[in-house]
C-alpha cells in the first residue's frame, strides 16, 4: 500500500500555505497525516500536492481566557490531555479527547485534522458542535467565523473551500456548576464510536434544567445536536423518568447510517440508551 | 529531496520521494530493519518509533517529516552486550512468540515508562492498545512491562507488580 | 551463564528472544539480494467473472516497470496448485489456478504480476492494467452456493465441490429408541488467522547451476519445494525453501500460495531476483480464510442424560478453491464432533461449499472450533431440557480412562483413523472447576447485577496432535565440541529453537547452551515435514531422540577406537565419554571426525491433549456487549518441554478464541466484496480487551504413542472457546429466553437476539 506520487511543500507562514493550496488544484493540508495518510495508502485519494503545515508554530497554542478556551488547530490530543487546566476550564472537552484512537496517533493528531476530516463519528467534531464552538477558518479571500454547526455537511465533507485552513477553535467558556455527562459506545478502546452522547445543562435554583446541549456522534451523516431532546430536557427537574423520556426521544431523533457494524434499529437503541446514561452521569443519579 | 535527522545517536542524510514513509526509509534505506511493517494503515503499531521522544506511527509519518528530528527505533534502544531491563522483562515473561510486534511494543512501552514509569496496569494495557499482537494474548507483555518500570527514574521498587 | 541438568521441563527463556527483541529478526521483508527487483499482484476487484482479456502493455511502458505477467506468459494450461493434505480424485477440479485465466472467482484472485524497480512504482503500474470481463452473478453465501443459481465450476454442475460422511456405530437405530432428541441449526461464521508479518517471497535463479533459491519459506517448506520443483518442471533438488524469521502462521500461512509459483516464475524468467511482499490489504484477501461452517444437527440420549448418538448434516464454505489444506476442516468439524466425550453412534455428513470467497485453509483448530461450538450449545440445551446440571451432563458423558485408546468416527472417502489416546479428561474437570471456583460462581448464573446479566458455563475438549508420518533431524558435533541440531519443524513463533534444543541437550546429557537448533530450510535435512497440527515438539523432538541415540552410539564408537576397547564398556554423559578404567575424552576431544547422526521419527498416531475450559460473562443488555469477567482453561499437555512457552501457547490461543468468538468477522456482501478488509473494520483483539485470562498446563497422562510421552498443545486454548462463551452468555440471557445458536456475539448481535425474543414472547 505504497502511497501515489505527490508534491511536497514545507511553508513558513500561513499566508504561504494557504497560496499553496489556492495554487493547486486538489492540494491538500498535511498536519498530523493521522487521517490523511491511511487514506492515501489505500489510493482513496491522490493529492497532487502536500502542504505540510509543520512550522507554522502559532497553530500551535492553547489559550485560557474569560471568553472561553482557544485551541489551535495543530494542538494535538496529546497536548489537550498533558494541559491540566482543562480539567476545570473545559471537562467534557477533556473527557471526550480522551477516547480519540491511541497513543501514537496521540502523538500526531490534530484538532483542526479532526475538524475538516468531519469523520461523522470522530470525537472533535462531536464536542464542537455540541458545545457551540466557533471555527476561525482563514483562505485566500481572507478570515471568517464558522459555527461548527454549519461547518459539516456529511461524511468527510465541510464547508471548508479548496485554499482554506482552520486556524483555531474557540470554545465558549464553560459555566460554574454546569452538569454534564459522555457516553460512548465502541467495539474496542480507541475504536471509532458505534454512537456517542455529550450532553451539558445548568440548573437553577430549583434545580430545573435550563441551556440543554445534546450533541450525539456516530448517529447520523455528520454530528448535530438533539433538538427534540434539549426541549424535552429544559424546564425540567433531572429525574429518572425524564431522563428515560429523554431516552427515548433521542433515539427517534436520529438518523443513523446502517452498515456492517450496526443496522438503524440498533444505532438507534444505542443512542437511547447512551442518552440515558449520560444523563443519569450528569444529574448525579446512579 | 534529502532529509537529515538523528538516528539512534548518529546523524543521517537520505535522498527520498515526497511519498517515501519513514518507516520505508528506515528498513530499506539506512538497513534498520527492526521496525517492521505490519498495516501501511495506521492501526497495528508495528512500526511504532520515538520521534523527539514521542511514540509515532512511523508509516504514517513521511520521511520528509523527519527532518532535523531524533528518531529512536528499538536498534538504539539495544545494546550490543546484554539485553536491557525492559528487553530482559520481555523475556522473562515471554512477552514474545514470533516477534514481529515487538520492536513496536518496545518503543511504545519505553516511551511510555519513559514518562509514566508508574503506570498501572490499566494504564499500560490502555497504552499498548495501539499495538496489535496475534500471539501473546497481551497478557505477558502486560506483565513485563509492570515489571520493567522500577528500571525507569521515579519507577516503583522492583517486586512491586501493582 | 550455565543451565543446570536437565533442560526439559523447565521455564529456560528463549534463545531466539535475543535476536527478536533487538530487532534482529531475519523476516523476509527484511531480505534482499543484489538487483533486486519488485512484485506487485494485481488483484480482482470482482468476485465473478468470465475473463476477455487483460492489457498489462500500458503498465509495461511505465519506466521503472521491467513486466507484466498474465496467464499467456505462463503457458497453457496454468498450472494449479495441488491439494497437499488427504487429497483424492474428487478434489481435482477445485485446484486453484497459480493466476486467473479463463475465470475470476474471488476478489483478491491474481490477475497478473507487475515487476518494477519499487513496489511504488509497480502499485502506480497497477492502475494501467486494463482488465476486460463479463461479469457473473456472485456467489457470497451459504444460501446462494447451496441454490446452485449460479456455478463457480460449471462443468461440475454444482457448488458443492464433495461430501464427506463420518461415521460411526448405528445412529439410526439408537434415534429410534431414544427417549430424548433435540434438532438444532447452528453456524459459524468467517474468520481466520491474520498473522502480524503479511506473506512475502524473495526468489533467486542462478541460471549457471539451474537452481532456484527461495526465501520466505515456513509451515511446510518441503512439500512447497516439491510442489514448485514439480510446477516449474525441476528435479527437487534444484529447488532450496530457507526458512528465516516468520512472524505468526496459526496455520494459514506457509501453504503453498499462487505468489509462490509467481515469484520464483518472474525471477527465473527475468534472470534477476524478485521479492513480493505481500500488503495489509492483499492479507485480508489473499491469505487462506477459514470456518464459515453451518449446521444442522441432532442429539439423541437417555432420560439420564447419556448422550447415544449424534447426527446430521454440516456445510462448509470453503471458497473459490480447494487450497492445499482445503479439505482439512470439513473432515474435521464431522470427525472430532464428539470431542472427548463417549458418543458411540455418530452419522454426519459434511458438504463441501464453494463460493466466491477468499479460498480457506487451516486455521488453528480447524473445525474443531466449529465442532465444539455445535456440540457444547447442544449439550446445554439437552442438559436444560432433561433437568440436568450442566457439570454432570459432561462429567457422565466423557470418555473414562480405562476405555482408551477409544476410536473416533471414521471419515470417508478419504479415510483418518485415529483414537483418543490418553487421559483423565473427569480429573482435568475437577481442577477446572475447582480453579475457576465453580461454586461460587454458579451462584449468579442468569443473576441481574448492577444492569449486567450474568452467565457461568463449562466445556470439555481435545486437541489433536503430532499428526504424521514423520519428522527428520540431524545432529552434528562441532569441532568445539558443541552441537548443532538441524531438524524438519518449522518455526513460526512458537519456540522451536528453544524447545527442541531442551530435547536436544537431555537426549545428548549436554548444558543446553552448548546447543543450537537450525530448523524449516530444505538445506538442513534430506526431507522434512514442518510445522502444523501441533506437531513439532512430538515429530521434531522424537527425531532429534532417535538422532541423538544414533550419535551417542558413534561416539561411543570413536572414542572406544581411542580407548582401545570395545564400545559397550564405554559410557557417554555429562559430555564426557568414560573407558572402564576411568579415563575421559570430552566431546571436543572427539570432534572433528565428521561426527553427526541422522534420526526419523515415524507415527501414525495422534496425541490428544485435553482441558476443560470455564468462562464467567455479564452482559449488557440494552448495548448487547458482554464482560469476560473470568476465563479459567485447564489443559493436560501429557509432557511439557518448557513451561513457559506452552502457557503462552494457551494464552494466545484463548485470546485468538476470544476474538473469532467477539470481534473478528470477514464480512462479504451479495457481489462477493469483503467488507472488513482492513484492521479497522476486520477487529481484532487489543491488549484491553481479555484481560482477565487464567491458563493452567498440567502433565498428567503422557502419550503412549511417542518417546517423549508429550502431546501437541498449540491449538487447544482456541478450540472450546466459542462453544464456552456462547453457553455463558446464553445462560445470562436465560430470562430472557435468548439462546445463541450463531457467532460472534458481536453486541448488535446479542441486542438482536434480545429483541427477536422479546417480540417472539410478546406475539405469544
Amino acid at each position: 500500500m505504497k502511497l501515489p506520487r505527490f508534491d511536497y511543500a514545507r511553508p513558513k507562514t500561513l499566508r504561504e500555505a494557504i497560496g499553496l493550496l489556492g495554487a493547486t488544484d486538489g492540494a491538500k493540508l498535511l498536519a498530523g497525516g493521522q487521517s490523511l495518510i491511511p487514506v492515501m495508502a489505500y489510493r482513496l485519494a491522490a493529492p497532487p500536492l502536500l502542504v505540510d503545515i509543520c512550522d507554522l508554530e502559532e497553530l500551535t497554542r492553547i489559550t485560557l481566557s474569560r471568553s472561553g478556551v482557544s485551541l489551535g488547530a495543530r494542538v494535538r490530543w496529546c497536548d489537550i490531555e498533558a494541559d491540566k487546566r482543562l480539567q476545570e476550564a473545559q471537562p467534557l472537552l477533556v473527557a471526550m479527547i480522551s477516547h480519540v484512537a491511541h497513543y501514537q496517533i496521540r502523538n500526531r493528531g490534530t484538532v483542526g485534522g479532526s475538524l475538516a476530516h468531519a469523520d461523522p463519528a470522530a470525537e472533535m467534531p462531536g464536542f464542537a458542535v455540541t458545545c457551540d464552538v466557533e471555527l476561525v477558518v482563514m483562505g485566500s479571500a481572507g478570515q471568517r467565523i464558522v459555527a461548527a454547526r454549519e461547518f459539516f455537511l456529511g461524511p468527510l465533507e465541510t464547508v471548508l473551500r479548496p485554499d482554506e485552513i482552520i486556524v483555531e477553535a474557540r470554545i465558549p467558556a464553560w459555566q460554574p456548576g454546569r452538569r454534564w455527562g459522555f457516553e460512548e459506545f465502541a467495539r474496542r478502546r480507541g475504536d471509532f464510536a458505534l454512537a456517542g452522547i455529550a450532553v451539558f445543562f445548568d440548573e437553577d435554583a430549583a434545580g430545573r434544567m435550563s441551556n440543554a446541549h445534546v450533541g450525539a456522534i456516530g448517529a447520523a451523516s455528520y454530528p448535530r445536536r438533539l433538538v427534540a431532546v434539549e426541549d424535552l430536557l429544559n424546564g425540567q427537574n433531572a429525574t429518572a423518568e425524564v431522563i428515560e423520556a429523554a431516552g427515548q426521544a433521542a433515539g427517534e431523533a436520529v438518523d443513523p447510517m446502517d452498515d456492517l457494524h450496526g443496522s438503524v434499529e440498533y444505532r438507534r437503541a444505542l443512542v437511547s440508551t447512551l442518552t440515558e446514561r449520560a444523563l443519569r452521569h450528569a444529574a448525579g443519579l446512579q | 529531496m534529502v532529509v537529515t535527522f538523528n538516528l539512534n545517536g548518529n546523524p543521517v542524510e537520505v535522498e527520498v520521494e515526497g511519498r517515501t514513509t519513514l518507516v520505508d526509509c528506515l528498513r530499506h534505506q539506512l538497513g534498520q530493519t527492526g521496525t517492521h511493517v505490519g498495516c501501511e494503515h495506521g492501526v497495528c503499531g508495528a512500526c511504532t518509533v520515538l520521534v523527539d521522544g514521542e511514540a509515532v506511527r512511523a508509516c504514517l509519518t513521511l520521511a520528509v517529516q523527519a527532518e532535523g528530528v531524533q528518531v529512536v527505533t528499538v536498534e538504539g534502544l539495544s545494546r550490543e552486550e546484554d539485553l536491557t531491563p525492559l528487553q530482559k522483562a520481555f523475556r522473562k515473561h515471554h512477552a514474545l512468540q514470533c516477534g514481529f510486534c515487538t520492536p513496536g511494543m518496545l518503543t511504545t512501552a519505553h516511551a511510555l515508562l519513559s514518562n509514566e514509569p508508574t503506570a498501572d496496569a490499566d494504564r499500560i494495557r490502555e497504552v499498548l492498545s495501539g499495538n496489535i499482537c496475534r500471539c501473546t494474548g497481551y497478557i505477558p507483555i502486560v506483565e513485563a512491562v509492570l515489571e520493567a518500570r522500577s528500571a525507569y527514574p521515579g519507577g516503583p521498587p522492583a517486586g512491586d507488580a501493582k | 551463564m550455565t543451565v543446570a541438568f536437565p533442560a526439559i521441563g523447565r521455564p529456560i527463556e528463549r534463545v531466539e528472544d535475543l535476536r527478536l527483541l533487538r530487532g534482529r529478526g531475519r523476516y523476509v521483508d527484511d531480505l534482499s539480494c543484489n538487483s533486486q527487483l519488485y512484485a506487485v499482484v494485481l488483484r480482482s476487484s470482482v468476485a465473478h467473472g468470465r475473463i476477455r482479456k487483460i492489457d498489462g502493455a500500458a503498465a509495461r511502458a511505465m519506466p521503472g516497470v521491467h513486466a507484466v505477467f498474465t496467464a499467456d506468459d505462463i503457458g497453457e494450461p496454468v498450472p494449479t496448485i495441488p491439494v497437499r493434505l488427504f487429497p483424492c480424485p474428487e478434489h481435482e477440479p477445485f485446484r486453484q489456478p497459480v493466476i486467473a485465466a479463463t475465470k475470476i472467482r474471488y476478489v483478491g484472485e491474481p490477475l497478473a504480476m507487475v515487476v518494477a524497480d519499487s513496489p511504488a512504482i509497480g502499485e502506480d503500474a497497477l492502475e494501467l492494467i486494463d482488465v476486460d470481463m463479463d461479469s457473473l452473478p456472485a456467489v457470497a453465501s451459504h444460501q446462494a452456493s447451496r441454490e446452485n443459481g449460479s456455478l463457480l465450476f460449471e462443468a461440475h454442475g454444482s457448488n458443492c465441490a464433495l461430501h464427506y460422511s463420518i461415521s460411526k456405530g448405528e445412529p439410526d437405530k439408537a434415534f429410534a429408541a431414544a427417549e430424548y432428541t433435540r434438532r438444532e441449526k447452528f453456524y459459524v461464521h468467517r474468520h481466520t488467522g491474520i498473522t502480524m508479518e503479511p506473506r512475502g517471497v524473495l526468489a533467486e535463479w542462478d541460471a549457471a547451476t539451474g537452481h532456484m533459491t527461495v526465501w520466505g519459506a515456513t509451515k511446510v517448506p518441503f512439500a512447497n519445494r516439491r510442489i514448485l520443483a514439480k510446477l516449474m518442471d525441476l528435479p527437487e533438488d534444484a529447488v532450496d525453501m530457507i526458512e528465516g524469521d516468520t512472524g505468526g502462521s496459526f496455520g494459514v500461512r506457509g501453504e503453498f500460495f499462487p505468489e509462490d509459483f509467481l515469484v520464483p516464475f518472474a525471477a527465473r524468467r527475468l534472470g534477476r531476483p524478485v521479492k513480493w511482499t505481500e500488503d495489509r490489504r492483499e492479507h485480508f484477501l489473499a491469505i487462506s480464510h477459514a470456518r464459515d461452517v453451518a449446521c444442522d444437527i441432532e442429539i439423541a440420549c437417555r432420560r439420564d442424560g447419556q448422550v447415544l448418538a449424534l447426527r446430521g448434516e454440516v456445510w462448509t464454505d470453503v471458497g473459490a478453491y480447494l487450497r492445499t489444506a482445503g479439505a482439512i476442516s470439513p473432515r474435521n468439524v464431522g470427525q472430532f464432533i464428539t470431542g472427548p466425550y463417549q458418543i458411540e453412534n455418530v452419522s454426519i455428513d459434511v458438504a463441501v461449499q464453494l463460493s466466491n470467497k477468499s479460498p480457506s485453509g487451516t486455521y488453528r483448530g480447524p473445525g474443531r472450533y466449529e465442532a465444539d461450538f455445535f456440540r457444547e450449545r447442544l449439550f446445554d440445551l439437552a442438559a436444560k431440557d432433561l433437568g440436568i446440571d450442566q457439570v454432570e451432563f459432561r462429567r457422565r458423558n466423557l470418555v473414562p480412562e480405562d476405555r482408551m485408546p477409544y476410536a473416533l468416527p471414521t471419515v470417508a472417502p478419504v479415510p483418518n483413523p485415529t483414537a483418543l489416546d490418553s487421559g483423565a479428561y473427569a480429573l482435568v474437570l475437577d481442577r477446572c472447576l475447582a480453579e475457576a471456583r465453580w461454586e461460587d460462581k454458579i451462584k449468579l448464573q442468569g443473576q441481574l447485577i448492577d444492569g449486567r446479566y450474568h452467565g457461568v458455563a463449562v466445556v470439555c475438549f481435545i486437541e489433536g496432535g503430532a499428526a504424521g508420518p514423520k519428522e527428520e533431524a540431524r545432529i552434528v558435533l562441532e569441532t568445539d565440541g558443541s552441537l548443532t541440531v538441524y531438524v524438519g519443524s518449522s518455526a513460526v513463533g512458537q519456540g522451536v529453537e528453544t524447545v527442541l534444543g531442551q530435547i536436544a541437550a537431555d537426549a545428548m546429557d549436554v548444558p543446553f547452551e552448548s546447543i543450537r537448533v537450525r530448523h524449516g530450510s530444505t538445506t538442513y535435512v534430506k526431507e522434512g515435514w514442518g510445522s502444523y497440527h501441533s506437531r513439532s515438539t512430538v515429530m521434531g523432538g522424537s527425531a532429534i531422540l532417535a538422532a541423538a541415540e544414533e550419535l551417542k552410539a558413534r561416539l561411543k564408537d570413536a572414542a572406544a577406537k581411542r580407548f582401545n576397547c570395545a564400545a559397550a564398556e564405554v559410557t557417554i554423559g555429562e559430555a564426557i565419554v568414560r573407558a572402564p578404567d576411568g579415563r575421559t575424552l570430552s566431546l571436543q576431544a572427539l570432534a572433528g571426525h565428521d561426527l553427526s547422526a541422522e534420526g526419523i521419527f515415524a507415527n501414525h498416531r495422534h496425541t490428544y491433549s485435553y482441558g476443560t475450559h470455564v468462562a464467567h460473562v455479564a452482559v449488557d443488555s440494552r448495548s448487547g456487549h458482554v464482560e469476560l469477567i473470568d476465563y479459567v482453561a485447564v489443559e493436560d499437555a501429557g509432557r511439557i518441554v518448557n513451561p513457559l512457552t506452552l502457557h503462552g501457547q494457551a494464552i494466545g490461543a484463548i485470546v485468538q478464541g476470544l476474538g473469532g468468538t467477539f470481534l473478528e468477522d470477514l464480512v462479504y456482501d451479495e457481489s462477493g466484496q469483503l467488507l472488513t478488509a482492513t484492521f479497522a473494520d476486520y477487529m481484532v483483539p487489543l491488549a484491553t480487551d481479555f484481560p482477565n485470562i487464567k491458563a493452567i498446563s498440567l502433565q498428567l497422562r503422557p502419550s503412549p504413542f511417542n518417546p517423549l510421552g508429550a502431546k501437541g498443545a498449540g491449538e487447544g486454548g482456541v478450540i472450546p472457546v466459542g462453544g464456552v462463551v456462547a453457553n455463558a452468555v446464553s445462560a445470562a440471557l436465560a430470562s430472557l429466553k435468548v439462546e445463541v445458536k450463531e457467532l460472534p456475539l458481536s453486541p448488535p448481535k446479542i441486542w438482536r437476539l434480545i429483541q427477536d425474543a422479546k417480540h417472539s414472547r410478546s406475539a405469544d
